[in-house]
C-alpha cells in the first residue's frame, strides 16, 4: 500500500478506503464490463460483423444517432435561452423554474416516457394539435426526438448558467460605452465565451441521448427499421436469448459513448485553458 | 403592467448592457413555453390521467397488491443499494482527496464510467455474469441461488447505475477542504474514526446529503437497468417503475398513471430536497468566505 503513495500523510487510513473502493470498483463495474468484452470477443470476427452491420442494426444506430443530434440541438437552442433568461433576468416564480430544470433527471424515465406519449399520441392534448396541422408526433421518428429532448435539457441549462455568471459584466460595459451595439456584444463577446460550455452541453445531452431507453420505448413505437433504438435492440436481442449478439451491439454503442466521453473531455481542458489564457 | 424583468438584479449596471424590455420578455416567454411544454406538461398529464376517473379509483389502484409489492420491492432495492454506494463513495472521496497515490486519475475517471453506460447494457453485464449462459450461472444455479430475474440482479443493477453520485459529489468538496483540519485533529490525539467522525464529516454533510438524494432518486426510478436483469414476474420481481410499464402495456391507464404519480412526487420531493441542500451549501461557502476574509 505504501509503495502506492507518493507523499506521506498524517492522516490514516489509506490502505483501507484505497483496498475497498478499487474492490468495489472491480466487483461492481469493471469485471462485469470485462465480462461483456469477453462474451462478444467469443464471437468469430465474421459473426460480430454481420451482427454489427446487420440492416436491422444499421437503421437503429441511425435512428439513435439523428434523433440525438436533432434532441441535442434542441436543447442547445431553447437551453441556451432558458440559461440566459434564469440567470440574468429576474421574474416571479424564477426559483421554481429553476428548480424544474432538473425534473428529467429526477423523474423515471419509464414516467417521463408514458407522460409524453399521453401527451404527444393523436387524443393528447399536443398530439391532437399536431395531427390537425398533419404532423405525427408519437410512434414516429419524431417521437423519439422529444423524448430525447426532455432527458438532455438540463445538461444544457445547468452547464450553461455557471459560465454565463462568469462572464465579467465590466467587458460588456466596456464593448457598449465603445458603441457597440447589444447584438454586437452578445454575438462577438458572450457567445465566445460561453462557446465552450454550450459544446459541452451538447455533447453530455447527446451522450445522455445515445444511451436513453426508458423514455423512449413507449413513445416511440418500436418499429424495426424505423423507430427502433440502438438499445432497444439490444433488449430484444436479450430476451430472444441471443446473449452474442446483444454484446456484440453494446461493444458498439459503449466505444461510441467513450469516443464521444473522450472529446468532451478534450473539451472540458480546452476551456479550462481558454479561461486560464484569458486571466493573463 | 410595469414590472418589465429587472436585468440579474444589478440595478447599478447600466442599461446599455440590457437588451430592451421588448427582448427581454420574448426571451422569457420562449424559455419558458419551451419548459412548459416539455417538463410542466409531462407531469401534469400524469396526474390528469390518474384521476381521470376520479380519487376512488386512484386509491384502489394504488392499493392492488401488485403494486403495493412493487413498491416495496423499489424500496427494499434502494433501501440496499444507496447505502452500499454511500460507504464506497465515503472510502473514495477519503482516498482520492486526502492522499497523493499513483493512478489516481484512473481511478477519478473509473468511477464516473457507469454514467457512460447506456442502462441496457448496465443490466445486460449482470446478466453476462450472472446468467445461465454467464460466467458464474452454471455455478450459481447448481446451489439454487438466483441473481438474475431475482432481487440481487436487481440490487446490483441498481448500485451500478447509481455507482457515482456520492463519490462525485464528495471528491471535489473534500479536495477543496484540504488536510489541515484533519491533520490538527491527529496531531491533537484524535484517532481515525474521531477525525473523520467530528472534523470530517460536519464539513462534508450537505455534499454527503446531496449525493443520497440524488442516487436515491435514480435508484427507485431506474427502468432500463433493472427492466433487463428483472425477468418482469407479477407482483415478484417486478419495480414500481417496470409495474408501471406492465400496466401501461395492460391499458390499465389509472393503474399506470397512478403508480407513476407516486414517481413523480418523489421526484418533486428529490427537486425540492435538491433546492434546500444547494441553498444549505452555498451559505456554508458564503459564511466560509466572511470568516477568512
Amino acid at each position: 500500500m505504501k509503495l502506492l503513495l507518493k507523499r506521506r500523510s498524517l492522516l490514516p487510513g489509506f490502505g483501507i478506503t484505497w483496498g475497498i473502493s478499487t474492490t468495489y470498483l472491480s466487483l461492481v463495474v469493471l469485471i462485469p464490463l470485462a465480462a461483456l468484452a469477453a462474451k462478444s470477443a467469443s464471437l468469430s470476427p465474421e459473426r460480430f460483423w454481420e451482427t454489427v452491420t446487420s440492416p436491422r442494426a444499421l437503421a437503429s444506430y441511425r435512428i439513435s444517432f439523428l434523433a440525438s443530434l436533432a434532441g441535442a440541438c434542441l436543447n442547445a437552442l431553447f437551453g441556451s435561452i432558458l440559461a440566459w433568461v434564469l440567470v440574468r433576468y429576474r421574474f416571479p416564480g424564477r426559483r421554481i423554474v429553476d428548480a424544474l430544470v432538473d425534473l428529467p433527471f429526477a423523474l423515471p424515465t419509464a414516467v417521463s416516457g408514458i407522460a409524453l406519449t399521453a401527451i404527444y399520441s393523436e387524443n393528447g392534448w399536443l398530439g391532437g394539435i399536431l395531427a390537425s396541422l398533419g404532423i405525427r408526433a408519437a410512434f414516429a421518428p419524431a417521437g423519439v426526438v422529444i423524448a430525447l429532448t426532455f432527458i438532455g435539457l438540463p445538461f444544457v441549462v445547468r452547464t450553461l448558467q455557471p459560465a454565463i455568471e462568469d462572464i465579467d459584466r465590466e467587458v460588456e460595459e466596456a464593448a457598449a460605452s465603445l458603441g457597440a451595439s447589444r447584438w454586437k456584444c452578445i454575438r462577438l463577446i458572450i457567445f465566445p465565451l460561453v462557446r465552450p460550455a454550450l459544446l459541452t452541453g451538447f455533447a453530455l445531452s447527446f451522450a445522455r441521448a445515445l444511451g436513453e431507453y426508458g423514455s423512449v420505448i413507449f413513445i416511440s413505437g418500436n418499429m424495426p427499421m424505423e423507430t427502433e433504438i440502438t438499445p432497444l435492440l439490444i433488449a430484444i436481442k436479450l430476451e430472444q436469448y441471443d446473449y452474442g449478439g446483444a454484446a456484440a451491439l453494446a461493444v458498439v454503442m459503449l466505444g461510441a459513448s467513450f469516443l464521444l466521453l473522450l472529446f468532451i473531455n478534450f473539451l472540458q481542458r480546452f476551456s479550462v485553458r481558454y479561461r486560464l489564457a484569458e486571466g493573463t | 403592467m410595469t414590472m418589465a424583468p429587472d436585468v440579474g438584479g444589478e440595478r447599478r449596471i447600466s442599461r446599455s448592457i440590457a437588451e430592451p424590455a421588448l427582448v427581454r420578455w420574448i426571451l422569457i416567454l420562449v424559455g419558458l413555453g419551451f419548459l412548459g411544454v416539455f417538463i410542466i406538461l409531462p407531469l401534469a398529464a400524469v396526474f390528469a390521467q390518474a384521476f381521470e376517473k376520479g380519487i376512488g379509483p386512484y386509491l384502489e389502484a394504488l392499493r392492488e397488491p401488485d403494486t403495493v409489492s412493487a413498491i416495496k420491492l423499489t424500496l427494499i432495492a434502494a433501501g440496499i443499494a444507496v447505502p452500499l454506494n454511500l460507504a464506497f463513495g465515503i472510502a473514495a472521496a477519503w482516498a482520492i482527496a486526502k492522499f497523493e497515490f499513483r493512478g489516481k486519475s484512473i481511478l477519478v475517471a473509473l468511477i464516473d464510467l457507469p454514467f457512460a453506460v447506456s442502462p441496457v447494457i448496465a443490466g445486460l453485464i449482470y446478466v453476462l455474469v450472472f446468467g445461465l449462459q454467464g460466467w458464474l450461472g452454471p455455478w450459481l444455479a447448481e446451489r439454487g441461488i438466483r441473481v438474475i430475474f431475482a432481487l440481487p440482479g436487481i440490487v446490483l443493477a441498481t448500485v451500478f447505475v447509481t455507482f457515482p453520485f456520492v463519490a462525485r459529489e464528495l471528491i471535489p468538496q473534500m479536495e477543496s477542504l484540504g488536510n489541515e483540519e484533519e491533520e490538527a485533529a491527529r496531531i491533537l490525539g484524535a484517532n481515525g474514526w474521531q477525525t473523520f467522525l467530528r472534523v470530517t464529516l460536519p464539513n462534508i454533510k450537505w455534499s454527503l446529503l446531496y449525493g443520497i438524494i440524488l442516487s436515491n432518486a435514480r435508484a427507485m426510478g431506474e427502468f432500463g437497468a433493472v427492466s433487463v436483469v428483472s425477468g418482469h414476474v407479477r407482483g415478484e420481481t417486478n419495480t414500481l417503475t417496470l409495474h408501471v410499464e406492465v400496466l401501461y402495456n395492460e391499458y390499465n391507464f389509472v393503474g399506470a398513471f397512478a403508480a407513476a404519480s407516486l414517481l413523480c412526487l418523489l421526484a418533486l420531493v428529490t427537486l425540492a430536497a435538491k433546492a434546500i441542500v444547494e441553498w444549505k451549501l452555498r451559505a456554508e461557502v458564503r459564511a466560509k468566505a466572511e470568516r477568512s476574509r
